[in-house]
């Protein structure tokens, strides 16, 4: 049996610009894969190149058997994938409990209801707030927001970019729960792309990195924190 | 003062019909962020559509009004989406990501290519229509002056406030209406919900069609004769009408046609029937320097 993702020598060009140089990463069922690197390395691309936007110039994603690699972002999206993306993209004109609506888009209404009461159970601080606009929010909430958004189509496979940027070491330690808890409750796969590369590689099953739009290394979590070069280039100064 | 009553009330008639076709300007600006430019002459095509589907069911001797006002509706809401379909699909789509400007010009060249079509079709010439629904109320008199409201006013006012009604709840309560302003805020985004961002954009297109040749309707009915260079002036007025309310705003399209109409009315009723064009462009102009956001345009404060 075949991963649930199966990213297999991947380039993306924005351009004549080359951001992605043949990358391979796999997720298999119910697994927390993460993906490290420095600014500019290409983790957003590559998160963005499997939901269809940019599309991938050369290789092949295959989600759950099925080539996806040609498809459009939409459908790519109704086969069972979520993406909270960086930068959160709130919808800033809607309250709360609309983006949350708008994350249920393609999900059953059968199943609004119960994924609300999740969601609201993750981030109790959302339902305060359900009635406020999203712009308003501050940073940590538009976080919980982008998450809970990315959970209310009930994924298989959920993208997370960042989702530790410009958040108190509090609130952090918050996500990084929650993540744990739907991966565990759920039995949700999550790729998940960090720059706390520490806090990532504990959570995470597996991780790779990623330097210049290839992957230098892959591991158990263990055994990337494990590695000099991952202590010196990712975790020096920082948890 | 019988006269000054209705002024206003030919004003608030012609504002409907303004508001009417001001709306489809703001749907598609809020979605793509350009005027459609040949959105007047789909307005034209649905008041010829209009024309044309009274004449064939007058002539087979349908005479029941009401029933019969109702098909021409439909048929000119059904045949002019697809004119609005068109137009997204021909002059927009295939130049999407392209230089701003490229799109504003092909929908110039479609603007032209549907007045020639409709010129060549139907003949340069106005097309007479006889009056379809007669009579009104009289609702001021004095010895010199007598107020009409006509029925034909009524319907048309009736209708606009039952359609706005119904856009905005569907605007702003419907799972369409909330991808439609998803997909304003942030497409790509929206795609990433699992929307279909090329649909949604032809649907609001058609939206802004069918309510375009409602208006059209109204317009044939009201005034009795069209011809095909009609989507010219209205279209421009509809689209001060826009950008006076605030462009990308529902109710802005609304309260600018609204006062367009009346000033065009209360300006030819004043001053001078002759320049009562000149007052609706010379308002564009004004907004656009002073009031560049319009009456009830979005301001810019949210953080992201
Ligand atoms: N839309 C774009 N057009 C052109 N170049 C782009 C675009 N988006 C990203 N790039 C380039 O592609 C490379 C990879 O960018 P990407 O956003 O994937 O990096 P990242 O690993 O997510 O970085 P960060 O940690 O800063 O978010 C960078 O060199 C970036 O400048
Ligand atoms: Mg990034």
């Amino acid at each position: 049996m075949s991963a649930l993702l199966e990213i297999a020598g991947v380039e993306t060009f924005y351009g004549n610009i080359q951001a992605l140089r043949g990358v391979d990463v796999s997720v298999e069922k119910g697994e927390i894969v993460t993906l490290i690197g420095a600014n500019g390395a290409g983790k957003s691309t590559l998160l963005m190149t499997l939901c269809g936007s940019p599309q991938a110039r050369s290789g092949q994603i295959t989600f759950d058997g099925v080539d996806i690699t040609r498809k459009p972002t939409f459908e790519i999206i109704r086969m069972g994938i979520a993406q909270s993306p960086e930068g959160r993209r709130i919808f800033a004109r809607m309250t709360v409990m609309e983006n949350l609506m708008m994350g249920g888009t393609t999900a059953d209404p059968a199943h609004f209801d119960a994924d609300l009461e999740k969601v609201f159970t993750l981030f109790p601080r959302l339902k305060e707030r359900q009635g406020q606009r999203g712009g308003t929010l501050s940073g940590g909430e538009q976080q919980m927001l982008a998450i809970g958004r990315a959970l209310m189509s009930r994924p298989r496979l959920l993208l997370l970019d960042e989702p530790s940027l410009g958040l108190a070491p509090l609130v952090v330690k918050q996500i990084f729960e929650a993540i744990k808890q739907i991966n565990q409750e759920e039995g949700m796969s999550i790729l998940l792309v960090e720059q706390n590369a520490f806090h990532a590689l504990r959570l995470a099953d597996r991780g790779y990195v990623l330097v210049n739009g290839a992957i230098t290394l892959a591991g158990t979590g263990r055994e990337l924190l494990a590695r000099p070069e991952v202590r010196a280039a990712y975790l020096e100064g920082g948890h | 003062m019988e006269y000054f009553v209705q002024q206003l009330i030919n004003g608030v008639t012609l504002g409907s019909i303004y508001g009417l076709i001001a709306i489809g300007y703001t749907m598609v600006y809020g979605i793509i962020g350009m005027i459609n430019f040949a959105h007047g002459d789909v307005f034209m095509i649905g008041a010829f559509i209009a024309l044309i589907s009274l004449l064939i069911l007058g002539s087979l001797g349908l005479t029941f009004i009401p029933l019969a006002l109702l098909i021409v509706l439909i048929v000119s809401m059904l045949l002019s989406s697809v004119y609005g379909w068109t137009v997204e699909r021909v002059a927009y789509r295939p130049l999407r990501g392209s230089f701003r400007l490229a799109p504003l010009i092909s929908a110039i060249g479609m603007s032209i290519f549907l007045q020639n079509y409709v010129q060549i079709a139907q003949g340069a010439r106005v097309k007479p229509i006889q009056p379809v629904v007669n009579g009104g109320i009289v609702v001021m008199e004095s010895p010199n002056f007598v107020v009409t409201l006509s029925y034909m006013q009524i319907l048309i006012v009736l209708t606009t406030l039952a359609l706005m009604a119904g856009f905005s709840y569907l605007i702003a309560k419907t799972a369409l209406g909330r991808q439609q302003r998803a997909c304003e805020q942030d497409r790509r985004m929206a795609s990433l919900l699992g929307i279909n961002v090329d649909r949604t954009i032809s649907l609001t297109f058609v939206m802004g069609a069918a309510l375009a040749s409602v208006a059209g309707m109204m317009f044939v009915l009201y005034y009795g004769v069209i011809d095909f260079f009609i989507g010219f002036l209205a279209g421009v007025k509809a689209f001060t009408a826009a950008v006076l309310g605030g462009i990308g705003s529902m109710p802005g399209a609304m309260l600018g046609g609204l006062l367009i109409g009346l000033i065009e009315t209360f300006w030819s009723a004043y001053f001078t029937i002759e320049y009562k064009d000149v007052a609706a462009f010379s308002i564009l102009v004004l907004v656009l320097i002073f009031l560049p956001t319009g009456l009830l345009g979005k301001p810019e404060i949210e953080k992201v």
